[in-house]
């Protein structure tokens, strides 16, 4: 463990972390490669790297630069945006079992899209253009309403400890029920498409999705800088914490409000992928060691999952692309079961 | 205690009244008497008895038992935020029951039964194993089953998920069967059968309450205390699957109950477990039988089905409880942690 000083700002950078970053940044990124060569016209990852340094036909550049680059970046950020959110709420929270969908905003921005899904009709262009733009706006409406709601109560509530959570346990079910109702109320076409968006896919989105999640992701990151030495003083709990002079609540609040930005940037434009934010907070921690969730590499161990996902949904019943979402649990979990399994023997 | 014990069932008997009154046909006092005892007209005694009564009890009955699969799953992984379907029953359920109607064609729900039952026996099998590896392996105790549990849930899930993508005509019937419904009369005949399940479990639950408030100090406490702790974690998981796996094979997967019911009375009976387990599964049933009567009477004749009921106005509700017992709390002085009762609970017995 080493203390890295810049000016008044200082950081303590433990080696392991940092390996274990460096290395989720690696495997995210060679995973995006050959993500990018797989589909009907493949291509062999080094050849990938050569178009992407401007090296390709006019052709490869085309489909590799234009039409499959904005997918894999955009599974790196959506994948960056949970891990990270997971880790700020597990650590706020201080409960393993912590994570953004808990909060209720998830679940908001899922009874916006549905609603317009299943009542916005089926035919016409309208209805094709209601899909494209509405689906993300209400998911965004939607995940605002819920997260108006939490916060507005929030004032009130205690935001410390599991507090939050209960809340949005509360609002969970409100907006759940409605989609349920949604659901079984549709016809099965409907009930069908809705079900592909609550599993959460990245199936032709593309430029406006990866800059709008980019922006998003990027300025929560920016927001975040200031208060992320103050996550690891809040994991000592709020008396501690208050004793070393933070003032918790506001604090917790400011972090709880980046994490569902990020969030809900991240469901509008894929939908709501389940287990990320859970699992990749408990990957980085338990891998780098720590007995916090490391902010930087749950994010890069966040982007590796959705992209080794995605790669893993593309390529595992081919002809048929899976949506993103019903593959990170499997892929996650396993890896989850194993850590658990395999870690250090106590107290050794 | 004793008070709000009686307080408790007064209150789960009068809206158990409330529901076999309630619905689309209005009966008068009189002739729901005489349905009981066979003198009503035979509409009367067939809404009556072949439908008020059955889907009163399926409430009562399901609603406690998920209430308190959800108070063991909260204490033994000494987490507020568990719920009953934590540790791998619900969605060995689910996926139990989509096998039987993408593979096997069943369609009813007394087909689904025993998949149902056997899905959450299989996937709690499969939580306690990886969990009791990963407890041996490290430390972490009730953090690696909860984590564990987690895990296989997804995993299964993903299964589940897959298979409903892919296949429409599942999906169908799936979507039903997941929302949770008392109506029927189908989820009764189901009753008829895990009953002995439910009660076994209930009573495992009851016995393990004391070691259970042993176990909210911590394993090593518990240990020193004369408790077996491993021991009493396989009883705990062998209740949460009798519960639990019976009550979804009846009512299918119905959510927020068991995460919620404690949380409702566990700031009456202080934590102590020998009350909340009784306690929870009061409010359990309360929980379910209001949201069934309220799906009856917001859109009659139609109807809908409880687990909607149950998290569109259940939700708000238990938001209105979370805000209020904050205020009470914030004007009062900061209460004892559950530890420091536990721990005066069992110093003094």
């Amino acid at each position: 463990m080493s203390v890295l000083r810049l000016g008044p700002v200082s950081a303590i950078v433990r080696p392991r972390t940092a390996i274990v970053t460096a290395a989720a940044i690696l495997v995210a990124v060679g995973l995006a490669v050959v993500s990018l060569g797989i589909g009907d016209f493949s291509l062999t990852p080094p050849r990938v790297l050569q178009v992407l340094f401007g090296g390709g036909t006019a052709r490869e550049e085309l489909i590799v630069n234009t039409l499959r680059l904005p997918r894999a970046a955009l599974a790196l950020v959506i994948g960056a945006a949970l891990g990270i959110s997971g880790a700020i709420v597990q650590t706020t929270a201080r409960n393993a079992l912590a994570s953004p969908d808990l909060l209720g905003i998830t679940s908001g921005a899922s009874a916006g899209a549905v609603a317009v899904i299943v009542l916005g009709g089926t035919s016409g262009q309208a209805a094709g253009l209601l899909r494209s733009v509405g689906v993300p706006v209400a998911a965004v409406v939607g995940g605002l309403v819920a997260a108006t709601v939490v916060a507005l109560i929030l004032r009130v509530v205690d935001a410390n400890g599991v507090q939050p959570l209960l809340v949005g346990v509360g609002v969970s079910a409100f907006f759940g029920g409605l989609v349920s109702w949604m659901m079984i109320a549709a016809s099965i076409d409907d009930a069908a498409r809705v079900n592909v968006w609550l599993t959460g896919s990245l199936n032709n989105r593309s430029w406006p999705e990866l800059a709008a999640a980019g922006t998003v992701t990027i300025v929560g990151l920016a927001a975040l800088v200031p208060l992320a030495p103050r996550l690891a003083t809040l994991s000592l709990g709020p008396e501690t914490a208050r004793s070393l002079g933070l003032r918790p609540g506001p604090t917790v609040t400011g972090l709880l409000l980046i994490s569902v930005v990020m969030v809900s940037a991240a469901t509008a434009v894929a939908g709501p992928i389940a287990f990320v934010a859970l699992v990749a907070p408990h990957l980085a921690r338990m891998a780098s060691r720590s007995p916090t969730p490391p902010l930087l590499a749950s994010a890069t161990i966040g982007a590796l999952v959705v992209v080794g996902s995605d790669l893993v949904a593309r390529t595992v019943l081919t002809p048929i692309i899976l949506p993103v979402g019903a593959v990170t649990a499997a892929v996650g979990a396993p890896f989850l079961l194993w850590l658990l399994v395999r870690g250090r023997k106590a107290s050794a | 205690m004793l008070v709000v014990g009686v307080l408790a069932l007064a209150a789960v008997l009068a809206v158990a009244t409330l529901s076999i009154f309630v619905g689309t046909r209005q009966f008068d006092p009189a002739t729901v008497f005489g349905a009981f005892t066979g003198t009503a007209g035979e509409e009367a005694h067939a809404i009556i008895l072949g439908q008020r009564v059955p889907r009163t009890i399926l409430g009562i009955v399901g609603g406690a038992a998920l209430a308190v699969g959800g108070a063991l799953v909260q204490a033994h992984t000494r987490n507020p935020l568990a719920d009953p379907g934590l540790l791998g029953v619900t969605a060995g359920s689910a996926l139990a029951v989509v096998l039987a109607i993408s593979l096997l064609g069943v369609t009813t729900p007394a087909g689904y039964l025993w998949f149902a039952f056997a899905g959450a026996l299989v996937g709690t099998v499969l939580v306690a194993v990886f969990g009791s590896v990963a407890t041996r392996r490290r430390d972490a105790g009730p953090a690696s089953l909860v984590l564990a549990g987690a895990a296989v849930s997804a995993l299964l899930g993903a299964v589940t998920g897959v298979m409903l993508l892919l296949d429409t005509a599942t999906l169908d019937v799936y979507r039903f069967w997941t929302v949770g419904s008392l109506a029927g009369g189908r989820g009764f005949e189901a009753l008829g059968v895990v009953w002995p399940f439910l009660v076994l479990g209930l009573l495992l639950a009851l016995v393990q309450a004391p070691a259970l408030n042993a176990l909210a100090l911590g394993d090593d406490i518990a240990q020193s205390l004369g408790r077996n702790v491993a021991g009493t974690r396989m009883l705990g998981l062998a209740a949460i699957v009798l519960l639990v796996g019976g009550a979804v094979a009846c009512i299918g997967s119905l959510g927020f109950v068991g995460l919620v019911a404690p949380h409702l009375v566990r700031r009456l009976c202080r934590d102590d477990q020998r009350a909340l387990v009784p306690l929870a599964a009061a409010a359990g049933a309360l929980l379910v039988l209001v949201a069934d009567i309220l799906g009856r009477v917001a859109v009659a004749p139609n109807e809908i089905p409880v687990g909607i009921t149950l998290g569109v106005l259940g939700g708000p509700a238990f938001l209105v409880l979370v805000v209020r017992s904050a205020r009470r709390r914030s004007s009062r002085r900061r209460p004892a942690t559950p530890q420091a009762t536990a721990a005066r609970r069992v110093v003094s017995s």
